[in-house]
């Protein structure tokens, strides 16, 4: 790795630290948001760019984890506390990521992207058809989640600065453990089996096990991302589960470069500002974002953080025409 | 439940089976031969259908419109494979997933552009608009009636197309060995427009002959998109026949969900393809390849 | 060690294996020859746990293997190279080497153990590697080595699994006749401690290395056993060897 890129990540941690000391509540809150989106792209990096496994359904589990939260408290007033209803969430997209992975992952290839679609649909469909969690309209929370410990309060998430160093907090945090599970020997079964899917079988590796491992583990992780999206959001509505959730997250994975953590990063970000950006000029924006879709991924095949790599090929093949 | 409901409901099934049999079997084929996962396929269809809404507005026939229609989406289609979707053939499943994501946002909002967002309706042809009484009590437009009929006859001139034509023969050939019908001396990048085009004018002309049964509205598109991925899933990718028998099983679950099951009739279908992923995770009819 | 009884397997009309029995003992070297198409491959699939059997039955050190799953065979002992170079193009060979010897290693959750560090698989690979002569070009991704070079890190990635019966499907095509004898060698020293079953169309290799020889043509074993005798089979000579020898 390029010393580039390796000071990247921690010049970026650097600047999130002293964001809010720099920026106004508006920033702070965004930002606050986009860290919650880079936790949910990290979480599908995990799939797509290490394991090799496309899904197009991973809102599902963060939009899941926002239901359990708001369905967890007795009434839109009440709050409850975050060490029984963040457990609860995660665990809840992680069943739901164990027993969706179960079945999808007795497919391959395309049958998968359109398994994992298909069947996000459905979770979909139960909350915006049913009258679960308020149906197509959503529900408020209007209290959000305590953090006590012995009478004292830990963290308010009211307060927008506590809850964007939470957010930072919950961003390291889960960047560490996935770069921890990338250097195991897990980690690298799981790049194995993105590269050649046959060939570990005929080692010895139960590739099914260890992508239910990784699909379940991502499952879990999107879950946390959900969560904080709701407690920051005060709202959930069944768009949060809905396949334009699971393609921009998509999106942002190979925006800013599958496989390497960060890209999924740079990927949140540079989504997130983007979106704000065309909505802001125009009504019709989704026009704009389309076209910067297929651009982006015409040009820079490889994401942001690999555009040396995108630039040799390009050249490469105006060479060799 | 009385006669007279049953046998409607079955002709809704039959009815939104067919539909969605010809929709789906363009998506099977340009998947099947062509390798390219497709999201925008539901445009087609959205597209279609206000192409039926415009044109019949126009020319004051939904018959013409429809006419007319086909040769426009036929032309569409050889042209936007051409200009885009020749691209996507080299690469892999995910950049085609994002690359036709973008497309749907981008055919959307050129719609929105051009017709506006708002719900119309679409007044079927006068000699069609009757119906037909069924027991004693129920009624069942004729139109309904029609729009069964119509897919029937396209699927079957498709069936004879692929089983019976030389084109057909050449499109199977191409469904298993691209290299082998290169080398004799076939175009395959005609071969590939004309399929494509062939697929578009499918869903397109489903999305016609539909709209004066159902609205035309925006999120037409995706709705029949992710149930023809689930038909296609169901039935075997590239399999034509594979994707009539799942269309109609589909069909039948949802339809009758629907009647039994209203709050969870969304759910049904995923389940019925949870079901039959567990016992045959490649299709239904994945070994005969069309 | 894994013997084989009456295995066939059909593909729709084709019979690509047809009641073939056999038997690979430690301590041997089990050739398998046979002209294109006659199921030597279709064979190794069977054998690897890639293909299910249409009926016939797999024991491996006597007991039976049911519906073996490729996976399960190599927990079990049994390796094997493929045809084609299947390797992991995007990492080194001695990264190769090194994942295949983690493939028996157990506590895959210790998440906090890291890959690279792992003592045991390193050592495993840096022997395999050795063994094969490629220790020079380990740090080479895989997919820019030789022709020649990937066939010996196909052998090589077997090796690191450290398996009791290994399954060779022609690694010896495409190499050079430095490379190929260094393989041979390297065979006959293997063959102590395991059962090797080698499929090749190279002639002179397996009359030199072989201990058993089955015949394959159309599917079916045509002749089997010590190599002289093969050699003189009216049978062989006359359907595949011709003028060979």
């Amino acid at each position: 790795m390029s010393t580039a890129r390796r000071i990247l990540p921690w010049l970026s941690l650097l600047m999130l630290i002293l964001l809010p000391a720099l920026a106004g509540k508006f920033y702070i809150e965004l930002v606050a948001k986009i860290m919650i989106m880079a936790v949910f792209a990290m979480s599908l990096d995990l799939l797509v760019g290490v394991t090799g496994l496309v899904s197009l359904g991973h809102a599902a589990f963060f939009g899941l984890a926002s239901y359990v939260l708001v369905l967890a408290a007795p009434d839109q007033y009440t709050a409850v506390s975050l060490w029984t209803s963040l457990p609860l969430a995660v665990a809840a997209s992680a069943l739901l990521a164990l027993v969706i992975g179960a079945l999808a992952l007795r497919t391959r290839g395309v049958y998968f992207i359109m398994v994992t679609l298909a069947f996000s649909q459905m979770v979909y469909f139960v909350f915006h058809d049913t009258k679960l969690g308020g149906g197509s309209d959503g529900t408020y929370l209007y209290a959000k989640p305590t953090a006590m410990l012995g009478g004292w309060s830990l963290l308010d998430f009211n307060n927008s600065t506590q809850f964007y160093y939470a957010m930072l907090g919950l961003l390291t945090l889960i960047f560490a453990f996935l770069r921890l599970l990338l250097a195991s020997r897990f980690g690298h079964a799981l790049r194995g089996i993105r590269s050649n899917e046959q060939r570990m079988r005929a080692l010895g590796f139960n590739t099914y096990a260890y992508k239910l491992a990784a699909f379940t583990i991502a499952g879990a992780i999107a879950g946390a991302a959900g969560y904080f999206a709701a407690v920051q959001f005060g709202f959930v509505n069944p768009e949060m589960l809905s396949w334009h959730q699971s393609a921009n997250v998509l999106l942002m994975v190979i925006l800013g470069g599958a496989g390497n953590l960060f890209g999924a990063v740079v990927g949140a970000f540079t989504f997130v500002l983007l979106q704000d950006l065309f909505s802001s000029l125009t009504k019709h924006w989704l026009l704009l974002m389309g076209g910067f879709v297929i651009l982006a991924v015409m040009l820079l095949p490889g994401g942001l953080t690999r555009v040396s790599d995108s630039w040799q090929a390009w050249r490469a093949r105006m060479q060799g025409g | 439940m009385d006669l007279s409901i049953f046998l409607i409901q079955v002709l809704n099934s039959v009815q939104y089976g067919l539909l969605l049999f010809l929709v789906a079997s363009g998506l099977t084929l340009i998947f099947g031969i062509m390798g390219v996962i497709n999201l925008a396929h539901g445009s087609f269809y959205m597209l279609g259908a206000y192409a039926a809404f415009t044109l019949s507005s126009l020319t004051g026939s939904l018959f013409w419109a429809i006419a007319l229609g086909v040769v426009l989406a036929v032309a569409f289609g050889y042209v936007l494979e051409w200009a885009f979707f020749s691209f996507l053939y080299r690469r892999d499943h995910l950049q085609q997933v994002l690359l036709t994501y973008g497309l749907i946002l981008v055919f959307e909002e050129l719609r929105s552009l051009a017709v506006g967002d708002d719900v119309h309706g679409v007044a079927a042809p006068p000699a069609l608009a009757a119906s037909i009484p069924l027991g004693t009590t129920m009624t069942y437009p004729v139109y309904n009636l029609f729009i069964s009929a119509a897919c029937l006859v396209v699927g079957a001139l498709l069936f004879v197309l692929l089983r019976r034509t030389r084109l057909g023969m050449m499109i199977r050939a191409g469904a298993s060995n691209r290299e082998m019908v290169r080398s004799l001396g076939i175009d395959i990048n005609v071969l590939f427009r004309v399929v494509f085009a062939l697929g578009v004018a499918l869903a397109a002309f489903a999305g016609m002959l539909n709209a004066p049964a159902s609205s035309v509205y925006p999120g037409m598109g995706n709705q029949v998109l992710i149930i023809c991925f689930v038909v296609v899933v169901i039935g075997g990718i590239g399999s034509v026949p594979g994707a009539l028998v799942a269309a109609l099983l589909i069909g039948f679950v949802d339809t009758f969900g629907k009647v039994f099951l209203p709050d969870y009739s969304g759910i049904l279908v995923y389940l019925l393809m949870a079901i039959i992923l567990l016992w045959r995770p490649e299709g239904l009819f994945r070994e005969s390849a069309i | 060690m894994l013997a084989a009884k009456g295995l066939t397997r059909r593909f729709g009309g084709l019979v690509a294996v047809d009641d073939v029995s056999l038997e690979l003992r430690r301590g041997q070297i089990h050739a398998l020859i046979g002209t294109n198409g006659a199921g030597k491959s279709t064979l190794i699939n069977l054998l690897a746990g890639e293909l299910s059997p249409t009926s016939g039955a797999i024991s491996l050190r006597g007991r039976a293997v049911l519906h073996g799953r490729p996976d399960r065979l190599a927990r079990l002992g049994v390796g094997r190279t493929f045809q084609r170079s299947n390797v992991f193009s995007e990492f080194s060979a001695f990264e190769n080497c090194r994942i295949a010897a983690q493939a028996r290693i157990p506590r895959v959750w210790a998440l906090h153990e890291s890959a690279a560090q792992c003592r045991s698989s390193s050592g495993a690979a840096e022997r395999a590697l050795a063994a094969v002569g490629l220790t020079a070009r380990r740090d080479v991704a895989a997919g820019l080595l030789s022709h020649g070079e990937r066939r010996e890190l196909e052998i090589a990635m077997c090796l690191a699994t450290e398996p009791s019966v290994l399954l060779l499907d022609e690694p010896l095509a495409g190499m050079g006749a430095e490379e190929s004898t260094r393989v041979l060698d390297l065979l006959r020293r293997l063959k102590l401690e395991r059962a090797i079953l080698l499929v090749e169309h190279d002639m002179d290799a397996v009359f030199a290395v072989a201990d058993v020889i089955t015949v394959m043509a159309d599917g079916a074993v045509l002749a089997s056993g010590a190599p002289e005798d093969v050699r003189n089979d009216p049978a062989v000579r006359e359907s595949y060897l011709g003028d060979a020898i």
